[in-house]
């Protein structure tokens, strides 16, 4: 029993079918990968996850609970944390503040009203911010205005705050798309510096075979909304349909 | 002090000083002069300073923090106004359960209002706060002020009449609204030489009140609810995926503001106890607008700024006519003097909204950040130039 | 039964005010992603074309006429409008007379220049601006406009009278058997807005500049890598909405005499009648626009007062409310328009 338990997920968007009976069981404390051509579903399914929509069929249960019908927030609360394509930030506060923001959903939950006491004197929240800059090595930019990084340090903040929240699932959605070569390893070697180093499943979404081929141990490969094959990596690589899937997608 | 850190506690005492000493400050000129009708240092011109302040240090904690922009809060002071007024009406003529009813019935509408508009955001979000606002404003005007049940004299405006109730009015007591029988009205003036000062009970209630709300607007804007709340502004996307629920957050907000919008209501009335429809209308809230973003929306300091800003103004320029216009120019030939006054003459007097738009547009258009920002770049630009100067003189290249 | 049709007739002018205005801002929302908080000054100063062009038809020369004297004994100073003594007494006087339909021929100009100067000259700086700001920008340039037409116009409203053959009131159920008394003015209003609304949905429906345009409101990104330039094209439609606010306007100024606040009047209930109707969406507004309209009227009746005194007052406020909770885009709404 996996985790994550997906079973028989459909979803429908009017006449086109974007997922069909997708069935997926990610192991605790792994790196699943989940890969497929453009148009797979992939998007769809990770959006099916986190609440951003309700499947039409199936279910989907983390840790032995459902999380259908519950709004982001909640379940981001059950203990699932999500990085985006882009690096979604809160742009106009300092890196700092974005650290805290985290902290504080971690300890006061989704919403408690802390009106009168002083941010700068929650005295947890304020170490816990700086210990996860230190290790998100961005202790020297707390003061900065995060909007006015480059990209590879937005994406090492957000999932630092993803980080900051010890989710017990991190979904990140094709977190080195767009990037240079160099930002791309830095970003491999931090994802398997934090699946090593910490109690963490990680699911990941990507079009890079060489990230998901450096990172994951077990990949699934969606094609046309349906899991073609499961397996691990080694297996992946010579998959005769996988080979077919892509190849089709390259010479198109 | 007080829980608040260096910086926020100098802008806390220079506000105190200022609000304290403002019947010094707003008049400098000696009562005869002719620069006397620039003068700002009447009690009921100051009250109008103070309390729009608060309006608007209310609003900013809603739109500067979240930036939801709320078209209708003039009609929780409104609400404010016409609570206090029931108050002196049925039971007495001390302001303080008439502030708090005041604040409380704000706050009770807010609830309600902002828990429809904020399930929609963006501008969805500003046309119902619209409708709601011009839907209390028709309510106040006419539907609740019918025969059988008139609960805001419509036109005319709630005031209080020598027949009402008044349970706990006793003899000796002002007939005016006081604090525990000193008279709202009751102003001390003070001559020095020329120049004449006056202090009055009623300002500085609204004095101390402001800088009682402006000490909490402090200690909202340095509090994880004050983060939470710019974090939304930021990004809502975020936001939900970091496990907070926006909407509780943003009702807060809206319910908080809803409250400073009822206190100042409240206050309205203790200085003047009358409450009309007209201070419901949405251009009573753009209004409130347009004192936050003058001032510059976030800013701690930027509402009470702008608030006083636009009311000087207001009343200087409602002053003028044509005879001072000419005045000003007589040094001006003949011609040209008459020019120059059919020029300046569609911006005075009457003519005050005229300037407030245009006002607004190039505030909008050229300074977002408001006179805050304004202030901020006229340092960093004296800052600069006197750099350049020196490095100028001693260090030249660098690299 | 006559009496219910009645209702739905007198709202029908408000209700074709309402549905021009909101075509208006939906066509500026669609196609600028703007939200023109000054749309209902525009309608406002059409309806001052109306007054400025009566105003100048009646612009007269005096002349003192021996042959006729007042009641003191004194010639009398006769007054003639240039029109008259150019084309004739007669001619002149009808001239006159129908000043508010002449004024469609004035308005149509004046509207496209401002609709073009505002676009231009303000409104295009801040389509990359958040929408509070260009609802703050518009807002303040309502106020502007709405001052300088009080400067010069004066705060009370106008008479303008439609011309004497369309004064006073038919009976136009007679051929239904039924006593329908009713404006002729604002059977003329009505089927001038019809007329317009018609011309505007041919002009987007049959023309490649209403198609791009139409192209552009469903996706704007998209016509705009076509390499096709949209900016134009939105700045003549920014011009076409203006003008249809000021047409709007212009022949409504026989119906409620025009002053200085009627935009601002008409701003906050076109804009419930385009979120009624679904943002982005034009049949939307149209329909949103005649619908309120009616309701208005029937909550305008002396028993929908009496049962709830004011109801005529907030009914439109109320049904906004109830349909952005129950159904958020509105009647007609698109997905994925302004949505968070």
């Amino acid at each position: 029993m996996g985790i994550l338990e997906v079973k028989d997920v459909g979803k429908r968007f009017g006449g086109l079918q974007a997922l069909g009976d997708v069935n997926l069981s990610v192991k605790e404390n792994s790196v699943h990968a989940i890969i497929g051509p453009n148009g797979a579903g992939k998007s769809t399914l990770l959006n099916c996850l986190v609440g951003k929509l309700i499947p039409d069929t199936g279910s989907v249960m983390f840790d032995g609970q459902s999380v259908l019908g519950r709004s982001p927030h909640e379940i981001n609360q059950m203990g699932i944390s999500r990085v985006f394509q882009t690096p979604e930030i809160f742009g106009d506060l300092s890196v700092m503040e974005n650290m805290m923001i985290p902290c504080f959903a971690k300890r006061d939950g989704s919403f408690r009203m802390r009106a009168i006491e002083n941010t700068m004197r929650e005295k947890d929240v304020v170490e816990k911010a700086e210990a996860m800059l230190v290790d998100m090595n961005m202790a020297d930019k707390r003061h900065m205005n995060a909007a006015s990084m480059s990209r590879g340090d937005k994406r090492r903040l957000e999932i630092g705050m993803c980080l900051a929240q010890e989710p017990r699932l991190l979904l990140l959605d094709e977190p080195t798309a767009g990037m240079a070569r160099a930002d791309t390893n830095n970003t491999i070697d931090l994802l398997k510096q934090i699946s090593d180093e910490r109690d963490i499943t990680i699911a990941i979404i990507e079009h890079d075979m060489h990230v998901v081929f450096s990172l994951a141990e077990r990949i699934t490969v969606l094609a046309q909304g349906t899991p073609l094959v499961e397996d691990n990596p080694e297996n992946i690589k010579g998959h005769p349909k996988v080979r077919e899937a892509y190849l089709g997608e390259t010479a198109a | 002090m007080l829980g608040l850190n260096n910086k926020d506690t100098k802008l806390l005492i220079a506000v105190a000083v200022l609000t304290l000493l403002a019947p010094f400050i707003l008049n400098p000129f000696p009562a005869d002069s002719a620069m006397a009708q620039f003068n700002a240092g009447y009690p009921d011109l100051m009250q109008r300073f103070v309390i729009f302040g608060i309006f608007a240090i209310g609003f900013n904690i809603l739109f500067g923090l979240t930036g939801y922009l709320s078209f209708g809060h003039a009609a929780f002071l409104g609400i404010g106004s016409y609570a206090a007024v029931w108050i002196f009406k049925l039971f007495t003529y001390n302001v303080v359960p008439a502030i708090a009813l005041a604040v409380i019935m704000a706050g009770l509408f807010s609830v309600i209002i902002g828990y429809v508009s904020l399930r929609r955001s963006g501008i969805y979000f500003s046309i119902l706060t619209l409708a709601f606002a011009q839907m209390s404003f028709a309510l106040a005007y006419s539907v609740l002020s019918n025969p059988k049940f008139n609960l805001t004299n419509g036109e005319t405006g709630l005031q209080v009449y020598a027949d009402d109730i008044q349970m706990f009015h006793r003899e000796g007591l002002p007939d005016l609204p006081h604090l525990f029988g000193l008279s709202m009205r009751s102003t001390y003036n003070l001559d020095i030489g020329a120049w004449s000062f006056s202090f009055n009970a009623g300002y500085y209630l609204c004095a101390i009140v402001l800088m009682l709300v402006f000490y909490l607007s402090i200690r909202i804007f340095r509090s994880p609810f004050g983060l939470m709340l710019r974090a939304i502004k930021s990004n809502q996307t975020r936001m939900s995926y970091t496990g907070l629920n926006p909407r509780p957050h943003t009702l807060a907000a809206f319910v908080i503001s809803g409250m400073y919008a009822g206190l100042a209501g409240g206050l309205m009335a203790a200085m003047d106890p009358l409450a009309g429809a007209e201070r419901m209308q949405w251009t009573a809230s753009g209004e409130v607008v347009l004192m936050t973003i003058l001032g510059g929306t976030g800013t701690l300091i930027g509402p009470v700024l702008g608030a006083g800003f636009i009311k000087y103004f207001e009343n200087i320029f409602s002053k003028i006519n044509d005879s001072i216009l000419h005045e000003w120019f007589a040094f001006l030939p003949d011609g040209l003097e008459n020019f120059m006054v059919f020029i300046v003459h569609p911006f005075v007097g009457k003519g005050w909204h005229l300037t407030l738009g245009i006002l607004f547009m190039l505030v909008v258009i050229f300074l977002p950040g408001g006179l805050v920002e304004g202030g901020q770049r006229i340092a960093k630009w004296i800052k600069n130039r006197g750099k350049a100067e020196d490095s100028g003189a001693t260090t030249e290249p660098a690299e | 039964m006559d009496g219910l049709i009645l209702q739905i007739l007198n709202g029908l002018d408000k209700g074709s005010a309402y549905a021009l205005i909101a075509l208006g801002l939906t066509l500026i929302f669609g196609t600028l992603g703007v939200v023109n908080f000054a749309h209902g000054a525009l309608f406002m100063i059409g309806a001052f074309c109306a007054v400025t062009i009566s105003k100048i038809l009646n612009i007269s020369y005096e002349v003192v006429d021996p042959n006729q004297t007042d009641f003191l004994g004194n010639p009398l100073k006769v007054k003639t409008p240039y029109v008259e003594s150019w084309f004739g007494p007669e001619m002149g006087a009808s001239i006159i007379d129908w000043s508010v339909p002449l004024a469609i021929l004035l308005t149509i100009p004046v509207m496209m220049l401002i609709g073009l100067i505002m676009e231009r000259g303000l409104i295009k700086h801040f389509y990359s601006r958040e929408h509070a700001d260009q609802i703050l920008v518009t807002f303040g340039l309502a106020i502007v406009l709405q001052e300088i037409i009080k400067y010069y116009f004066g705060a009370n409203p106008i008479q303008t009278p439609p011309p004497e053959a369309l004064q006073g009131v038919a009976n136009i159920g007679a051929a239904f058997g039924m006593d329908l008394p009713y404006p002729i003015w604002r059977i003329v209003y009505f089927c001038f807005s019809l007329g317009i609304i018609g011309a505007v949905f041919a002009f987007l429906q049959f023309t490649t500049f209403g198609m791009v345009v139409r192209a552009g409101m469903a996706d704007r990104e998209t016509v705009g890598l076509l390499g096709i330039n949209i900016d134009r094209r939105f700045t003549i439609m920014f011009a076409i909405a203006a003008a249809v606010a000021g047409l709007a306007g212009v022949m409504y100024a026989p119906i409620n005499p025009p002053n200085y606040h009627m935009g601002m009047d008409f701003l906050v209930l076109s804009f419930v009648v385009v979120v009624v109707g679904g943002m982005g969406s034009l049949p939307g507004a149209v329909l949103a626009g005649f619908m309120l309209g009616i309701l208005e009227s029937f909550a305008s009746t002396t028993w929908a007062t009496t049962t709830l005194p004011g109801i005529n007052q907030i009914i439109i406020y109320l049904v906004a409310i109830i349909v952005l909770l129950t159904r958020p885009r509105g009647l007609m709404g698109r997905k994925g328009v302004m949505e968070e």
